[in-house]
């Protein structure tokens, strides 16, 4: 039962601090679920985050419920999703039944612009971590590159790139392996 | 019944809506127009609000919605809603993926999937980058290309920078709050 309520109250307050959706949450998701409990690894994060977006919903919501399956399989999957929503559905009820204006307040948007400031920081320093676990070589250094300015440039949907990448990975490790034999 | 067909309208959003909160958007606008439960001024509120808000922006969203057009229960309807198709989906994906952890051609694929995807994190942190540290509205050409940079909120992410590595055991939230005061104080947004 401890796992669970653990579960919950961490992706609670994963939820209550993230401001800016889903790759904004990837810095805090480093710091409580990869250094603090050890729930899953850095690469396995971005694994959970390739496929987040790929596929149908919140990437936020995705990589709660992919984390909570794999510390108590379906059960924890929905807690730690709901742990994740939780704060949302507090603060948005509130917002909305009280302040109807609240995003027009100066004193709002300001803040608002320097959280946006400390959230680049903060995703900077996510993607040094995430490059340790990710970049292993010259071709995985050579994928990064290519897709951080493919997507930048393009609009192209992150499926594309997620297949692609898939493609090269199972041809180089799988292909090249036959080759040697 | 609002209820029932909230989360029915959610539910739809949170299956075909691939790529995170924002990608809610047009599903929003098109609800709107369909039902009548709220205008597209009020999309573009919702959205500011779901932006200066803790949480994901999708789910915000849905809450926001849920809650303006049937109270506290359609707030919970749309937000079950647009949860649901997502867990069902992850929960098959992990499953498969728990099976096949020790496949070759699993883990040749995330061998490359890996970078790929550090790859998509760093265009979407540009991206954010772009909007927070530059004026692209002052842009009047090259001449004089450096009325573009937004030199308050440059130097308050080098402080923040400066900040994380040098308290490296310092929780995230602390960096989002010194950006909040910081912001707050010296009247980032211009207003």
């Amino acid at each position: 039962m401890k796992i669970y309520w653990e579960l919950f109250c961490t992706f609670f307050r994963i939820g209550a601090i993230t401001f800016g959706g889903g790759y904004a949450m990837l810095p805090i998701l480093q710091r409580e679920v990869v250094d603090g409990k050890g729930w899953c690894t850095d690469g396995e994060l971005t694994d959970y985050f390739a496929i987040g977006q790929c596929t149908p919903g919140i990437i936020a919501v995705n990589t709660a419920t992919f984390i909570g399956f794999k510390q108590k399989g379906v059960p924890g999957g929905i807690v730690a999703t709901y742990g994740l929503v939780a704060p949302s559905f507090l603060i948005i009820g509130l917002i909305a039944a009280l302040l109807q204006n609240f995003a027009d307040y100066a004193v709002v948007q300001n803040a608002f612009a320097g959280i946006r400031v400390a959230v680049t920081v903060l995703i900077l320093n996510a993607v040094i971590k995430l490059l340790k676990s990710s970049v292993v070589d010259k071709l995985t250094a050579c994928v990064f590159a290519a897709v951080a300015v493919a997507a930048w440039f393009l609009d192209l949907s992150p499926v594309l790139f997620v297949l692609l990448a898939g493609a090269l990975g199972i041809a180089v490790k799988v292909g090249g392996e036959a080759l040697k034999k | 019944m609002i209820c029932l067909q909230l989360f029915w309208e959610f539910f739809k959003t949170g299956l075909f809506a691939v790529g995170g909160g924002l990608a809610t958007l047009p599903f929003l606008y098109d609800m709107g127009a369909r039902t009548g439960w709220f205008t597209a001024h009020q999309v573009a509120d919702m959205l500011a609000v779901s932006e200066s808000t803790p949480g994901p922006i999708g789910i915000n969203m849905a809450v926001y919605t849920g809650y303006t057009s049937a109270g506290v229960l359609g707030s919970v309807c749309a937000l079950v809603g647009i949860v649901t198709p997502s867990i069902i989906v992850i929960l098959l994906i992990a499953a498969a993926l728990r099976a096949f952890r020790d496949n070759k051609y699993v883990n040749g694929a995330f061998y490359g999937i890996r970078p790929a995807s550090t790859g998509l994190i760093a265009a979407a942190g540009l991206t954010v980058a772009v909007g927070s540290l530059l004026n692209t509205s002052a842009w009047t050409g090259w001449d004089k290309f450096w009325t573009v940079f937004n030199w308050k909120a440059i130097a308050l992410a080098a402080v923040i920078f400066a900040v994380s590595k040098a308290f490296k055991k310092l929780h995230p939230v602390f960096l989002i709050l010194i950006g909040a005061l910081a912001g707050a104080v010296f009247r980032f947004a211009g207003v």
